[in-house]
């Protein structure tokens, strides 16, 4: 049996395909989010081929920022809950969970079956999120995904003190004005990120396993950072970006079960 | 059929007359004092003054949308947007002075008292110097020790009684002892009808739409200590009563989550909380303003007392006492928290506290960022997945409840 779970958020979306709630058979993702061709684009991508119909999936859970505006599913759920499902079935030790999306940040603690316990998030400013990544990157003349290989090349971390992106921007327009490396700042701006957001997962209580999901879980700098403010190990999947769609897609598979 | 107008009715009416009212004796040339919503209104009562809050007025001017066009005034005129936006409005309203959403007449004096914030102090003091009007201030200090100490009760008197002169040679108008005591009377005897209002909460499912506290509050820090008040009171709770009997509620659908709203209502979203909460089926059955009214007292050392413990007047230990109360007494699953931007005292010690309630009574607590009254901090979509996550942990914890059994 095929269930589908889509993860509609603020700058991309994502899908999975699980085969009886244990198997990811199919996976897609789409740069751009809630709002855009999006949504639809996934479908293309993920039936395109015909190894698997539409048809073929038995139920479908929508989540993510985007999920109130997806009419196609049964049933919406929220991200936080489909986070918990998806990374207790990407490791199932997992307690403690940061995850960090485009536009938000949140920790999660659960318990030993993937059950969301309690969550902090990240109030309305979005500093610490991936679009402040992206903000930087720019500034930093270097594509998103080099930053984290970048900073980890740092030899004096530069300290950034502002937490509102647009004036950590103009911070690091002044320490690159100032003749500054940018990796040295690239570190700088990561430990930031982790300072800000490990308070999250810190008011939650941190237990391990610690994971970190979303997009920016692929940075490596960022993972580092986060590991050295919060003293924890940190693992993260290949399916860091997925997470909430494997959640959703499992709860399509309790669903069709019910 | 019974042709008697419900409570919820008359209340609205009453609010509504207490601005006309405040209008029409503007416009006799009687004299009109602005007050903090704390302000003990027992002794504006007692001289027989025409008392209005600007507290009251920046909630209704905010939940009618109108608040951008005054908090713009302000800002304009150079007040920074960290201000508590109940300033901004009324600092904007100062200077526009007519507000269609709601009309307000100009003060010839102004009442401030600083119980439940201290940066009201400065608010009012820019308005009398803007105004060129007295400003008669009223010191009631925050208590670090859980209960409030002789030597505090002590001063606190000494403070009333220095408002009660300053008012008399103010206002002309004589204060009588046999007069007060009347006021202490009907404001206890409201106090005991809001208490009597808010027990009914306790009962599952809730007779009320808890959103109707936000309703039914403001006639109490208008006007507690009128008789009218009372009986409306004593009305609702009476309504409230026989709707447990009979099975009824103004919750629209099932109630299947009961939670404790914490923080001042964010007033220009009312309308879109409320549906988010009753998509859900969750119902407020708790806030701390169920306890903050049901205060009685009989003499002025007791009424010292009772000002001086009221919310962001305590110290933490006693701030949560009275939630963990309210959890426990109306068998509360869980807690939404309101960041207020605004309320900076609110949020210093909302972290810790939010620790010890969950510590103590093991409820989730989810928040979410917005303010009382500028529309600008709030987003819809961040309070719906804070809301849906909030109700999935509790149907979650409901379920594995079930299993247990």
């Amino acid at each position: 049996m095929y269930t589908l779970g889509i993860d509609i958020g603020s700058t991309s979306s994502k899908a999975v395909i699980l085969q009886d709630g244990e198997m990811i058979v199919k996976r897609a993702l789409v740069a751009v989010g809630t709002g855009t061709s999006g949504p639809a684009q996934l479908l293309q991508q993920l039936f395109a081929n015909q190894e698997i119909q539409q048809s073929d999936i038995r139920k479908t859970v929508v989540t993510g920022y985007g999920r109130m505006n997806f009419k196609e599913a049964d049933k919406q759920i929220s991200e936080l809950s489909c986070h918990a499902k998806g990374v207790h079935f990407l490791f199932p030790e997992a307690r403690t969970v940061i995850d960090i999306g485009g536009q938000d940040a949140k920790a999660l603690k659960i318990d030993s079956r993937g059950n969301l316990l309690n969550f902090a998030m990240n109030e309305k400013c979005a500093a610490g999120t991936g679009r402040f990544l992206e903000v930087m990157a720019k500034v930093l003349e270097t594509n998103i995904n080099d930053l984290g290989h970048l900073s980890l090349q740092a030899q004096n971390t530069i300290n950034i003190s502002s937490v509102c992106t647009v004036f950590a921007e103009s911070e690091v327009i002044s320490h690159l004005s100032k003749g500054l490396g940018t990796a040295d700042i690239a570190a700088g701006i990561h430990r930031s990120i982790a300072q800000r957001v490990s308070s999250l997962a810190l008011r939650v209580g941190i237990q391990s396993d610690l994971i970190m999901t979303g997009g920016v879980a692929q940075n490596i700098g960022v993972v580092k950072a986060m590991e050295n403010v919060t003293n924890a190990k940190i693992y993260v999947s290949e399916y860091a970006q997925y997470s909430g769609a494997i959640g959703a897609a499992l709860y399509a598979y309790g669903e069709a079960n019910k | 059929m019974n042709d008697q107008k419900e409570a919820k009715e008359i209340i609205r009416e009453l609010m509504e007359k207490h601005y006309e009212d405040a209008i029409a004796a503007k416009k006799n040339g009687e004299l009109i004092g602005w007050a903090a919503s704390n302000f003990p209104q027992e002794l504006a009562e007692c001289l027989g003054l025409n008392i209005v809050y600007p507290e009251n007025h920046a909630a209704a001017v905010a939940a009618k949308k109108a608040a951008p066009e005054y908090i713009a005034q302000a800002e304009a005129d150079g007040y920074s947007n960290d201000i508590c936006s109940y300033a901004r409005i009324n600092l904007g309203f100062a200077q526009l002075k007519t507000c269609a959403a709601q009309e307000l007449p100009m003060p010839d004096y102004l009442l401030c008292c600083n119980n439940i914030c201290s940066c009201m102090v400065k608010w009012y003091e820019t308005l009398a110097k803007e105004l060129k009007i007295p400003l008669f201030m009223l010191d009631i200090p925050y208590n670090t020790s859980y209960e409030v100490t002789p030597s505090r009760v002590e001063y606190i008197k000494e403070q009333f009684k220095l408002v009660i002169s300053q008012l008399e040679v103010f206002t002309g108008k004589k204060f009588s002892e046999d007069r007060f005591k009347e006021v202490m009377e009907i404001s206890s005897a409201s106090g005991r009808a809001w208490r009597r209002a808010m027990d009914a909460m306790a009962s599952t499912p809730s007779p009320m739409n808890g959103f109707e506290i936000f309703s039914y509050m403001g006639l109490v820090v208008c006007n507690k200590s009128r008789k009218e008040t009372t009986d409306v009171l004593n009305q609702l709770a009476d309504e409230l009563e026989s709707k447990i009997i009979s099975g009824e509620s103004s919750f629209k659908g099932e109630e299947k989550h009961r939670i404790l709203s914490e923080g001042i209502a964010c007033w220009p979203y009312l309308g879109h909380n409320l549906k988010t909460l009753g998509q859900y089926g969750i119902n407020i059955v708790g806030a701390v303003y169920c306890k903050a009214f049901e205060k009685v007292y009989s003499n002025l050392d007791e009424m010292a007392v009772e000002y001086a413990t009221v919310t962001n007047c305590v110290n933490l230990e006693k701030e949560v006492k009275m939630r963990t109360d309210i959890i426990k007494e109306n068998n509360i699953e869980g807690m939404l928290v309101h960041y207020n931007r605004s309320c900076k005292m609110w949020d210093g010690f909302i972290y810790e506290m939010e620790r010890r309630i969950a510590e103590e009574t093991g409820i989730p607590i989810v928040s979410f960022d917005g303010d009382q009254s500028d529309p600008r901090i709030f987003s819809k979509a961040q309070f719906e997945t804070r809301v849906q996550s909030l109700s999935e942990i509790m149907d979650q914890r409901k379920e594995a409840r079930k299993g247990n059994r």
